[in-house]
């Protein structure tokens, strides 16, 4: 297989894996599979693994990891909830959620660079920390408050209906078309694969590499935040204890989306798809009655496979 | 020892790696209880001949005889079981356990998994007498200790492992004086039981000190074998050297300008210890020494990688005590790594964020794409860079170009100042000439280079002056015309003091 071939396998992978996810669950199930209805709710599922994904991107390419992801959810929902209950206005809400996301998300960078420790490490801990606030803010129960328009943002049927698919889903793709340009055509994003690729590379060409690694995570950070105001328009409620291990869906979809845990490599096409890919099988696996445990083991051994494979693509060359 | 029946005897060993011969034929007579001195430049062989007499890799051709018997060991662990162990200079040993574990480590006396402690104790004792260091006790942690005890416990592994061959690479390279005399004594102990020690050195004033035999290798051959007591320390230069400067340095004529850095009693964190110097526009800089010396640690500290604690850098007029590496690529200083892989490039990115990637072309942080792909397909035609493009990356690519391409960055950034540490470490001749001539050129168009470089050909070759330095100080630079191989060598040894 020459070059080209090669890469071209590399970078359609995803693409080709989601066509045949869904092209079997289209044979399997074709009256409730394909329906307008169901690709709004597959949409809409995908988003908040997607935006979690496009942040994590950005952490993996350059050579971290983030486990703080789903705690950092639960801690935006239970904020959002909280300042809408005490009344304060859904925008503010918002703002507030997303600011707590990259507070933490910069938190975790300044950890790794000034304590140097592994940002493995570091977000383990922050992981148990972000879930710990929340259930104390939260008093350990749900946080009841009136959404107000952030419901919008995951109601399925839009309104006005020519949106077609929700809001949320939207935001999803016009930020990630934003995080790719980001990402490839400038100059912290070369910054960040250089630091990802090599770190003693990107030190001697003068890359100001913590500057970098914590403008990583603060990314990382306020996409979860993203996510995490999402999920609060999804429940309408704050949920201390809601995505529990999500971070784990966002790293399995960056590296089904050809995301390197060794850094220097992340493609937020292929992070998107990713997140795609497994929110087609989840919900195909329900709508064909698969009972979760065979929806578990097919996720996991792709997950194997999607990095098996690659080794095998880029290892020749 | 010249009596002694002979241990080791290899014959017309012969290697190539691809297309490149590291040996083309080489005789080693290696005698019980001798301590034999193997020398030569970097390249001539040495670690060649010694992976394949340790069952690292294979000889193409040649044979050997072990004790009398046929050795041709086909993996590391067949050596070890025949009794020849290699102690390497990056040790391979478990700081977290004790001596007495690293000791045993892989051989434990057992029964049923079981560590069956008393069994081992009388042998572990026996080595340590031979160790006779006060630090190295049985229940010490290895991580404690420091590089010479370390060095001394690996030692005893081979010994617990009832090695007859001992091979030391730069043993001495990382030890304080004080270290080195024990070591030297461990191995009296070790040559007084039969064991044969091979030495690896470039320090000459250790083989006349301590070798009872020695041979040269030069250019994958042997040169030169002999009893130390016969020879002297000019012989085993001329023999290491011998060899004919050839076409291989295209004269570019230039002059040398203003002074452009002078550094003054500058010393690092641990090396260089004293290094002063005085570097023009239009002139290219030799730095000569042996490997550990503390160049590489010099140009590091200059550029800002690694700290300055003592003396003062003028650069362009400017003095201070230190500055950071994006300070210094302001003040148009560029490093060209000597570690092309980890450190140089970013292999798994494309060339043109490699050659990019310390002045970007951009505008408000956005980049330019088509300039930049343009700047960097211009510079690569003007280096000859042999890509398809822009977009390949850099790990794709042959050494001798890789190297090109990390040059190409500090042409794009436009250094006025250019440290180069082993240019052209690891690439093939026609690419080295190609490099040796862009060095000539960046002099004559008014740039100042300061190269470092073990191979002291290319050194008397490209340089205008040529200082070395010699365990972390570095001496008065003098016009290459003044220096020879011989005393370049006699100098980076110590030979000559």
């Amino acid at each position: 297989m020459n070059e080209r071939a090669r890469r071209l396998l590399r970078d359609a992978a995803p693409f080709i894996g989601v066509l045949v996810a869904f092209a079997l669950f289209a044979a399997l199930v074709p009256g409730q599979f394909l329906t307008l209805y169901n690709a709004r709710t597959v949409a809409t599922q995908t988003v908040i693994v997607a935006l979690g994904a496009i942040g994590m991107t950005y952490v993996m390419a350059s050579g971290g990891i983030d486990l703080s992801v789903g705690s950092v959810i639960a801690l935006v929902s239970v904020v959002a909830a909280v300042l809408l209950r005490d009344g304060w206005s859904p925008g503010v809400a918002m703002l507030a959620g997303l600011g707590v996301g990259a507070l933490v998300g910069a938190i975790n960078g300044l950890l790794v660079t000034r304590l140097k420790i592994v940002s493995f490490i570091v977000t383990l801990g922050s992981m148990g920390i972000a879930r710990g606030v929340a259930k104390w803010l939260a008093n350990e129960q749900t946080v009841n408050a009136e959404p107000g328009w952030l419901a919008e943002l995951m109601r399925k049927t839009p309104d006005p209906r020519w949106l077609v698919v929700s809001r949320g889903v939207w935001i999803t793709l016009v930020l990630a078309g934003l995080m790719a340009f980001v990402l490839h055509r400038t100059v912290f994003g070369v910054h960040v694969l250089a630091v990802g690729s090599s770190e003693a590379t990107a030190r001697l060409c003068g890359v100001r590499v913590d500057r970098v690694k914590v403008g990583v995570f603060a990314i990382g950070g306020l996409f979860a935040g993203l996510a995490g105001v999402m999920q609060f328009g999804r429940l309408t409620v704050g949920d201390p204890t809601t995505a529990i291990g999500l971070e784990l869906d966002v790293i399995a979809a960056v590296v089904i989306g050809g995301g390197s845990l060794s850094g220097g490599r992340g493609s937020i096409a292929g992070s998107l798809l990713g997140a795609t890919f497994m929110a087609v099988l989840q919900n195909g696996c329900t709508l064909s009655a698969v009972p979760n445990y065979v929806q578990e083991i097919v996720v996991g051994t792709i997950i194997v496979l999607a990095v098996a494979l690659d080794r095998v693509r880029t290892g020749r060359s | 020892m010249s009596h002694e029946p002979v241990l080791l005897r290899m014959q017309g060993i012969a290697k190539r790696f691809g297309g490149a011969i590291a040996l083309e034929s080489v005789d080693l007579e290696v005698r019980a209880g001798e301590l034999h001195a193997l020398v030569g430049e970097n390249g001539a062989g040495k670690s060649t001949l010694m992976k394949i007499l340790s069952g690292a890799v294979s000889a193409d051709a040649g044979a050997m005889q072990l004790g009398g018997a046929r050795y041709a060991p086909r993996r590391p662990e067949d050596a070890i079981r025949a009794g020849v162990a290699m102690i390497y200079q990056e040790l391979n040993l478990a700081p977290d356990l004790t001596v007495a574990q690293n000791l045993t480590l892989g051989r434990e006396a057992h029964r049923f998994g079981v560590l069956t402690r008393g069994a081992e104790k009388t042998a572990i004792d026996d080595v340590l007498t031979v160790l006779g260091h006060p630090e190295v006790r049985a229940d010490t942690k290895v991580g404690s200790l420091g590089p010479g005890p370390r060095q001394l416990v690996e030692i005893g592994r081979a010994l617990l492992g009832s090695a007859r061959i001992v091979v030391l690479d730069e043993p001495s390279s990382s030890l304080s004086a004080a270290e080195a005399v024990a070591l030297d004594a461990v191995l009296a102990r070790l040559r007084a039981r039969g064991v044969a020690i091979v030495y690896i050195t470039h320090f000459l004033e250790e083989v006349m000190r301590l070798a009872d035999r020695y041979t040269v290798l030069r250019d994958g051959r042997t040169v030169a074998t002999g009893l130390i007591a016969e020879t002297t320390t000019s012989a085993i230069v001329e023999a290491m050297v011998g060899r004919p400067l050839t076409e291989l340095y295209p004269h570019v004529p230039h002059e040398a300008g203003e002074v452009v850095l002078e550094v003054t009693v500058v010393a690092g964190t641990r090396l260089p210890r004293e290094a002063s110097l005085t570097l023009r526009r239009g002139e290219v800089l030799g730095l000569a020494g042996l490997v550990g010396a503390g160049r590489t640690e010099l140009l590091r500290a200059l550029y800002g990688l690694d700290a300055v604690k003592r003396g003062t850098v003028t650069l362009s007029g400017q003095t201070d005590t230190g500055r950071s590496v994006v300070e210094r690529i302001a003040q148009r200083v560029g490093l060209l790594s000597e570690d092309r892989k980890a450190e140089g490039l970013a292999l798994a990115r494309p060339i043109a964020d490699n050659v990019t990637l310390s002045r970007e072309v951009s505008r408000c942080g956005v980049l330019r794409k088509k300039e930049r792909d343009a700047a960097v397909s211009a510079l690569m035609t003007q280096l000859g860079v042999k890509a398809t493009g822009p977009s390949q990356l850099a790990g794709d690519l042959s050494g001798g170009n890789q190297q090109k391409l990390a040059l190409a960055r500090l042409l794009h950034q436009d250094a006025d100042v250019l440290l180069l540490d082993e240019p052209t470490r690891g690439i093939d001749v026609n690419a080295k000439a190609e490099i040796y001539r862009r060095i000539g050129e960046l002099a004559a168009s008014g740039k100042a280079v300061l190269m470092v470089s073990s191979y002291l050909p290319e050194l008397l070759g490209v340089c205008d002056r040529i200082a070395v330095m010699h365990r972390g100080v570095l001496g008065p630079a003098r016009s290459a015309s003044e220096w020879s191989q011989a005393r370049l060598l006699a100098e980076a040894t110590g030979g000559a003091a």
